[in-house]
């Protein structure tokens, strides 16, 4: 059949066909089509906008390496980078001191367990400003700690809290609690019982089966709450900007104060040095063995 | 020994209280009677309710965070629930990389997609407008909607989509008439879960909505830089109780698809 005698339905039909084999031949075709308006979408408005952004840092105001060869002599930078790295430290570990006994409540109590996830969860979906807002209630000077610690005669003028490093810490380490309890409660919930067992009736104390049972075996979840709490607190902005010391200025609002005078390329900078630690601890999570999928089931 | 019980369950039950008392403290906060911060309130009444539903700036703000996330969802669980059907037949190496790709910014510090977004959006005057924060929360809301999505996807049965393809059904019909059908409960939830995370989103907002498009998270964070008064406790208590009455629906979703999939195991 030559091409002049085709009716313009079996012209459709011929490209039908030749579609189908295209299908054949490659079958993750309609898969990518499926993708492809997501992909397209997240490049458009996500990636291409950052690291346009990013790139700042190379070519403002021409291409060089200068923004981040004068970092290291950078006296506000290091001071901020201290701050930002310490605070993500010692609310990690604060965190995790917290979490791990919800986390063993929560995997082994069957009455409470829904109770407790409740309590878990509706903070975790919660906006991060109102519950930095019911920090700012609780820690002000007229707020319900000092009016609780002087109505029962601990002190006698209420304590400065509220616009300090501890109130920065403390509300992190509230906004950040589900993020450690969620992994570690998963770790433990995966640890097959009869271990347990078997260590007590070969004569352990309780005690002895969690240290040297329990807690070995829910290290994976440990390690992946802990990363991604780190990585959390790294990028912080919002709380420390309104319940922390006029001192303690976080990575996050350093770059949203460069971004308001117009400097994009130290605010580029400074992006580029937040997200490489953020995606390389993540990288790093990856390859922990067990750990990769808790990134996935979190928020 | 129960003592020794006593003492864990202690602990654990301060945490807890850790946990959920500063929503406690805003919801009770929110019926005080006092003109200033002060608690335990002297007495209880619905004055800073009055005053959010008396305030138009309030209502305005309350308003466009509603639309905002709505057309959050609508974008984002359209093209997340497409792409989390292809991503999961993708060969792997592509994969790793548009899963790496649509999931990242659960990871990527909010400051630097925010400052990144505006950079780009000021050049197209898509700052102060509400598309442009439609636009930037999409992406932060789609990975909810694909990790959502691909676990329904995983918990059905393969042989259902085979049976449809076999029987003559195009590709497009299967799609649309097996697949989706069976994965609705998924998409349900992403898309609850993308309807709060636009809803509570401040960074973003500080930075695109300018004063043309002043979404409720942002009237909050400006409110509470220059003064503490109870309206605030009235409003997030509003939101508190939106995101909880989400969090039932998507509870309740789950829980059903999980009896429907056990009755159909008993069969």
């Amino acid at each position: 059949m030559s091409d002049s005698s085709m009716t313009p339905s079996m012209r459709i039909l011929g490209g039908r066909r030749e579609w189908s084999r295209w299908r054949r031949d490659i079958p993750w075709l309609t898969p990518l089509l499926l993708a492809a308006p997501l992909l397209l979408y997240m490049a458009v408005f996500y990636a291409i906008p950052v690291v346009s952004m990013l790139l700042r840092s190379l070519n403002d105001p021409k291409w060089s390496l200068d923004h981040y060869a004068a970092l290291p002599s950078d006296v506000v930078f290091l001071k901020v980078l201290w701050i930002t790295l310490s605070t993500s430290f010692i609310v990690t570990l604060a965190t995790l001191m917290l979490a791990y006994p919800v986390a063993l409540a929560l995997s082994r109590a069957r009455s409470t367990a829904p109770l407790i996830l409740i309590v878990v969860l509706l903070p975790f979906w919660t906006s991060v400003l109102v519950r930095t807002y019911a920090w700012m209630v609780l820690l002000g000077r007229h707020g319900m700690i000092n009016e609780a610690l002087m109505a029962l005669g601990i002190i006698e003028q209420p304590l400065r809290l509220l616009n300090t490093t501890l109130a920065t810490e403390i509300a992190m380490v509230h906004i950040l609690l589900p993020y450690m309890i969620l992994p570690i409660a998963n770790a433990l919930r995966q640890i097959d019982p009869s271990l347990a067992l078997a260590s007590s009736g070969l004569g352990a104390t309780p005690w002895g089966t969690f240290r040297q049972v329990t807690f070995p075996l829910s290290m994976p979840g440990v390690a992946a709450g802990m990363l991604l709490v780190f990585v959390l607190a790294l990028g912080f902005y919002i709380t420390p900007a309104m319940v922390g010391g006029s001192r303690d200025i976080t990575l996050s609002m350093l770059i949203a104060q460069e971004v308001d005078q117009l400097h994009w390329g130290y605010a580029a900078t400074l992006s580029t040095l937040l997200l490489a630690v953020a995606l390389g601890l993540v990288a790093i999570a990856q390859l922990l063995p067990g750990v990769g999928n808790t990134f996935r089931t979190s928020k | 020994m129960s003592a020794v019980r006593f003492v864990p369950s202690l602990i654990v039950a301060l945490i807890l209280l850790f946990l959920a008392l500063p929503i406690v403290v805003v919801f009770v906060l929110s019926f005080s009677s006092a003109a200033y911060l002060t608690f335990p309130p002297p007495a209880f009444g619905f004055r800073w309710y009055k005053a959010y539903f008396g305030d138009s700036d309030w209502l305005d703000a309350t308003w466009l965070s509603l639309w905002v996330a709505a057309a959050v969802v609508a974008l984002s669980t359209t093209l997340g629930t497409l792409a989390a059907i292809g991503i999961v037949r993708l060969p792997r190496p592509i994969r790793i990389f548009t899963t790496a790709l649509v999931l990242s910014p659960l990871v990527v510090p909010g400051i630097v997609i925010a400052i990144g977004v505006y950079y780009a959006f000021s050049r197209y005057g898509l700052v102060g407008s509400s598309m442009g924060i439609v636009l930037a929360h999409t992406c932060l809301a789609v990975p909810f909607v694909v990790t959502s999505v691909s676990a329904s996807l995983a918990a059905i049965d393969p042989k259902l989509e085979h049976a449809a393809l076999s029987l003559g059904a195009t590709p497009g019909a299967t799609l649309w008439q097996v697949t989706l059908p069976l994965i609705r409960p998924g998409v349900l939830v992403g898309a609850l879960f993308a309807f709060i995370t636009s809803f509570d989103e401040v960074i973003i907002a500080l930075f695109l909505s300018g004063s043309g498009a002043v979404t409720l998270p942002r009237r909050m964070w400006d409110d509470l830089r220059f003064q503490l008064n109870p309206t605030i406790a009235a409003v997030s208590t509003l939101t508190i109780i939106l995101t909880a009455l989400l969090l039932a629906i998507a509870h309740l979703i789950r829980r059903r698809t999980e009896q429907l999939k056990n009755e159909k195991g008993d069969a």
